[in-house]
């Protein structure tokens, strides 16, 4: 009897049921990691990953030996795009954030707050076709041909912004109130405040948002598909095209096979990998920044 | 800004009670529908030390925020009454609360520098106030630094984390942040109660060297303190569902021989 009621208990059923969907959870992203090398295994024998960077660029072809692999113009779109749109995005939604928590009144800033949530929830093709319909035209006529890395920057940059505004706001909402109340104890003016103490005191966290804004940018793809052009070349000026690492798999994956299929696998790690790396880093600020106010 | 009236410690003080830093005036802090205390005509002698003691939750603190206004962070919290520092009353709507946080500082019950440098901690507050002569800020930064017994300890590391200080080095950091606007008032909120005895020790006898220069207000929770730095003492109570102010007047008297039932019962520890 006591064996099956312990069988039957829900506690153990239930903490049994939570351990295999974290399991599950966790196992997806080794799964994928596993897949890709897998899959990109066939053209990292016949090349080695030397090719990557020392061929004379990407014309990929079905047999290693008859294509070209090099990423580093892919790499160079996917970089400088995600750059622009984090040096155009960040200082504003920093500066949004502070607005939030500092500037404006209760009751609009939590207004603020949820009109962020949404447009991080904006899908990112409509913020690509707005792109190409209003944006690119409108380069095009100051410095053609419009589709190019500044509109890339300028679409991601929308779709970065309230993922940093948000981290921050949060990182600023997490300022220890005894430091607040010792700024307000001083009479240290509004801006000073905001500037000089709550933000040094959250950098930690506003960090980790510029650092995951940068992540979503590189693993971005459809908005930036739609306006940055694909053509593969390490560009000369914001005004030309570029294509990214994220685009030329969903522009390529159609018609590709062999060890073309498998390059753009490689690709695939690549940004994984990379963007691994970044939330990782993200992480690795975030726990210091937590130990240091800890100390305090 | 400080004022002109004679010293405090004069021998005719017994006729001639000392001049008033802060007078209130039926005060009463509320917290949405919920008074933490009221009826408060507190008064505070110039360039004393005045204790404020009494079990917790009787509105020792909330009477302590309210004289600089830092009530005015709480949402919800309401002051009533008058606060009257030099004449004027500090609760008035268009009086500048900034202006009156400099003249009357705070120092809080756990040491809270601002997660930046030691140098920066005091940096800002003079910049913020408008000193831009980098050597005039330097100057005032170490003597104020000296004056909390801190120079010697840290002049060397001034650019090193602040939080990276002991309790006690944070705390005097705090008084010195506190003291380099060179206000007329200090407001202090159980200042030793988060250090260990020997830190408390330290701040405490350095609160003593503040007499004479300073007008200091000091909550504590404990007697044996307020007995070694008081010159001035204010008893509160909780009595019904609010706090109250029972009995001040110049601490020696309070404690030989307290007026009212409660202190003596208070100070002997018979109660609570």
């Amino acid at each position: 009897m006591p064996a099956s009621a312990s069988r039957l208990d829900p506690d153990r059923l239930l903490t049994g049921g939570l351990r295999l969907c974290a399991a599950f959870s966790a196992a997806l992203l080794i799964l994928v990691v596993i897949f890709l090398l897998l899959q990109a295994g066939p053209v990292l024998d016949a090349i080695g990953p030397w090719r990557l960077f020392a061929d004379d660029g990407w014309f990929p072809a079905d047999t290693a030996a008859a294509g070209q692999f090099s990423i580093v113009a892919l790499l160079a779109g996917s970089g400088a795009v995600a750059f622009g749109a984090t040096v155009l995005a960040a200082p504003l939604a920093i500066a949004s954030a502070v607005f939030c928590r500092f500037v404006a009144p209760p009751r609009i800033g939590q207004l603020f707050r949820r009109m962020l949530e949404v447009l991080a929830g904006v899908p990112s093709v409509v913020f690509g076709f707005w792109g190409l319909v209003v944006l690119v035209p409108l380069i095009n006529r100051w410095q053609p041909p419009g589709a190019s890395v500044l509109a890339g920057a300028l679409v991601l940059g929308l779709m970065i912004l309230p993922t940093i505004a948000l981290l921050a706001d949060s990182a600023l909402r997490s300022v220890p109130r005894a430091t607040l109340s010792a700024a307000a104890a001083l009479g240290l003016s509004r801006w000073r405040t905001a500037l000089q103490v709550a933000l040094p005191a959250a950098r930690g966290g506003v960090v980790t948002g510029i650092i995951l804004g940068v992540a979503r940018a590189i693993g971005e793809t459809m908005a930036v598909l739609m306006v940055c052009g694909n053509v593969v070349q390490v560009p000369a000026s914001v005004f030309e095209p570029v294509r990214t690492l994220t685009a030329n798999i969903a522009l390529e994956m159609a018609y590709a096979y062999g060890d073309h299929r498998s390059a753009l696998f490689l690709t695939g790690l690549v940004l994984t990998l990379l963007v691994i790396a970044l939330v990782l880093v993200a992480e690795l600020g975030r726990g210091a920044n937590a130990r240091r106010t800890a100390h305090g | 800004m400080k004022s002109t009236v004679t010293p405090i410690r004069s021998v005719v003080a017994e006729s001639a009670p000392p001049a008033l830093a802060i007078q209130t005036k039926d005060l009463a802090v509320h917290y949405g529908a919920l008074c933490a205390v009221r009826g408060v005509s507190l008064q505070v002698p110039q360039q004393q030390i005045t204790a404020i003691i009494g079990p917790s939750g009787c509105g020792k603190t909330s009477v302590l925020s309210s004289l600089n206004r830092l009530t005015d962070l709480i949402p919800g919290a309401r002051v009533s009454g008058q606060i009257l520092i030099d004449g004027a009353d500090v609760l008035w709507p268009a009086y500048d609360p900034v202006a009156l946080r400099r003249r009357v500082g705070k120092v809080f019950q756990k040491p809270n520098p601002f997660p930046l440098s030691i140098a920066r901690n005091l940096d800002l507050p003079l910049r913020d106030q408008g000193v831009r002569n980098a050597d005039e800020r330097a100057g005032r930064i170490e003597a104020v630094l000296r004056r909390v017994g801190l120079w010697d300890e840290v002049a060397q590391r001034l650019d090193m984390p602040a939080q990276q200080l002991s309790g006690g080095q944070q705390q005097r950091l705090c008084i010195a942040r506190a003291l380099v606007l060179e206000p007329d008032i200090l407001l202090m909120d159980e200042p030793c109660s988060a250090l260990d005895p020997i830190a408390s020790g330290v701040v405490e006898g350095l609160i003593e060297e503040l007499r004479g220069d300073y007008t200091v207000v000091v909550v504590t929770h404990n007697l044996q303190q307020a007995r070694r730095i008081a010159d001035h003492l204010a008893v509160f109570w909780t009595s019904g569902d609010a706090g109250c102010l029972v009995e001040q007047g110049p601490a020696g008297a309070i404690f030989d021989s307290p007026k009212q039932a409660i202190t003596a019962a208070y100070l002997d520890g018979r109660c609570c």
